[in-house]
């Protein structure tokens, strides 16, 4: 008999249902303690009232937020002697389970409002003009690092897939099962980069082989690794962080 | 001139707006700052962390969804109350006149219990104190810009010394605040009728003090 359920079969399904209890408890947990304190009488159920209240006040910082940034303010840069060594891992699981790539079978798949829909090679992102810079990564827990991150301008990229540029989002979903999004005016910044190097070497696997977004003007969470996929879209695409209330926008 | 028949009377202490601007802005700092100790637990700057009852947020989405949802009303209140204490003369009334001298005199007066207490109007301690938490207020809310939008501002971050010494400088702005907060909370304890008169706005005074000097 092979009537055995292995959970693991199950498992990014129940990932799903266990990120959609999280984020309904997730502000609301949070909220019952702010409750007692500022809302006499307050229990779960005003706790409803508080999360939404909650998520109303982060979209409407997502709105002041992408109306104050700069298209043309740059991220301060640094020189080489301020890179942070060894550059900290960072993801939503431990070292060890970082994806192993295949470089010479990995393509990046492109879909939504673009021209051009041809899955890219590693050669072929390599012949691309590439720019590199040294900028400061700073995470939502509050720490920050220096890195040297090199590869193809974003801007350039969506220009050759003939990208809608009109549209209001790019979309990533990655490799690690990790996926993000953000509006068009920062993947437009002439600092965005789509990243196939750390320091002088390609991205090893902690950083996010074969291919990371580098978005010096957002937190470190924006950053998405192990890019497998790429879309053009006018319907909002969330993330891993954004949908358990991290705030989309998140720029610095 | 007529004695007043009652025994006691009342005297204005603390304007509407004064009252109404500490009471939002109590509940925006409660809010800030236990948000604010949440999202330091998840990368402390010291070798410590805040207990879990003394946050809010319950993780570090939930924290910083309060902090900048807060924000909002602290700084809201906070421009309002400015306004009002430079527009108005409460500030010069209030807070002044402020030096060195007075402070040291009411200090020895305080510590050797001789200090005199004219009802609706600060020692010089007090003004200093007062004077020293709204300037902390402005770091903080300079400071945690300087956070929130280091590419954006990175003016204002590079004033305070780039990004991470703006952090420890929110910290430290934070711990001032907070000690203030424990002083403020002691005094109203030892004396709970400047807690009616932050509500009521008046203040009673005995009549045979009536004519105390200034």
């Amino acid at each position: 008999m092979s009537g055995d359920i292995k959970l693991s079969d199950h498992s990014p399904a129940l990932r799903r249902v266990e990120r959609r209890l999280h984020r309904r408890g997730l502000l609301r947990g949070g909220l019952s303690l702010g409750g007692l304190t500022l809302l006499t009488g307050c229990n779960l159920s005003d706790g409803d009232t508080v999360d939404r209240l909650l998520w109303a006040m982060s979209r409407f910082n997502d709105k002041v937020q992408s109306w104050l940034f700069d298209p043309d303010q740059l991220a301060p840069t640094f020189a080489e002697k301020d890179i942070t060594t060894p550059f900290p891992f960072n993801a939503f699981y431990s070292e060890d389970s970082t994806p192993e790539i295949d470089g010479d079978t990995w393509k990046l798949e492109v879909s939504g409002l673009v021209d051009d829909r041809t899955p890219w090679t590693l050669s072929r992102l390599r012949s691309l003009p590439q720019e590199s810079q040294i900028t400061r990564h700073i995470c939502i827990e509050g720490w920050s690092a220096i890195g040297q991150w090199s590869g193809v301008p974003f801007r350039t990229f969506l220009q050759r897939i003939g990208a809608d540029t009109r549209a209001r989002y790019v979309g990533f979903r990655c490799a690690d099962r990790y996926y993000s999004s953000i509006d068009m005016a920062t993947a437009l910044h002439p600092q965005t980069i789509l990243a196939l190097d750390y320091g002088k070497d390609p991205l090893p696997a902690e950083y996010g082989f074969p291919l990371k977004l580098r978005v010096p003007t957002k937190l470190g969470f924006k950053n998405p690794k192990h890019i497998a996929a790429l879309f053009v879209t006018n319907d909002y695409p969330g993330g891993w962080w954004e949908d358990q209330g991290y705030n989309w926008f998140s720029g610095s | 001139m007529t004695h007043d028949p009652e025994p006691i009377r009342f005297v204005a202490v603390h304007p509407l707006v004064v009252r109404i601007t500490h009471w939002l802005n109590a509940i925006a700092m409660v809010c800030m700052i236990m948000s604010g100790w949440q999202i330091y637990n998840a990368s402390p700057l010291f070798p410590f962390t805040f207990p879990r009852w003394a946050t809010l947020g319950g993780w570090l989405g939930g924290a910083i969804a309060w902090h900048l949802a807060a924000m909002w009303l602290l700084v809201a209140n906070a421009l309002v109350y400015f306004a009002y204490g430079l527009a108005g003369r409460h500030f010069l009334r209030a807070f002044l006149p402020l030096t060195p001298r007075l402070v040291w005199r009411d200090l020895l007066d305080a510590l050797t219990f001789r200090l005199k207490h004219t009802v609706g109007a600060y020692n010089a301690v007090q003004r200093l104190a007062y004077v020293v938490v709204l300037l902390l207020g402005l770091l903080a809310v300079a400071s945690g810009l300087s956070l929130w939008k280091p590419v954006q501002l990175h003016g204002l971050a590079a004033l305070l010394g780039g990004y991470e010494v703006a952090r420890r400088i929110h910290f430290l702005a934070m711990a001032g605040i907070v000690a203030f907060i424990v002083l403020h909370l002691t005094l109203v304890a030892l004396v709970p009728r400047t807690l009616v008169s932050m509500i009521t706005g008046r203040a009673r005074i005995p009549a045979s003090h009536a004519e105390v000097e200034p």
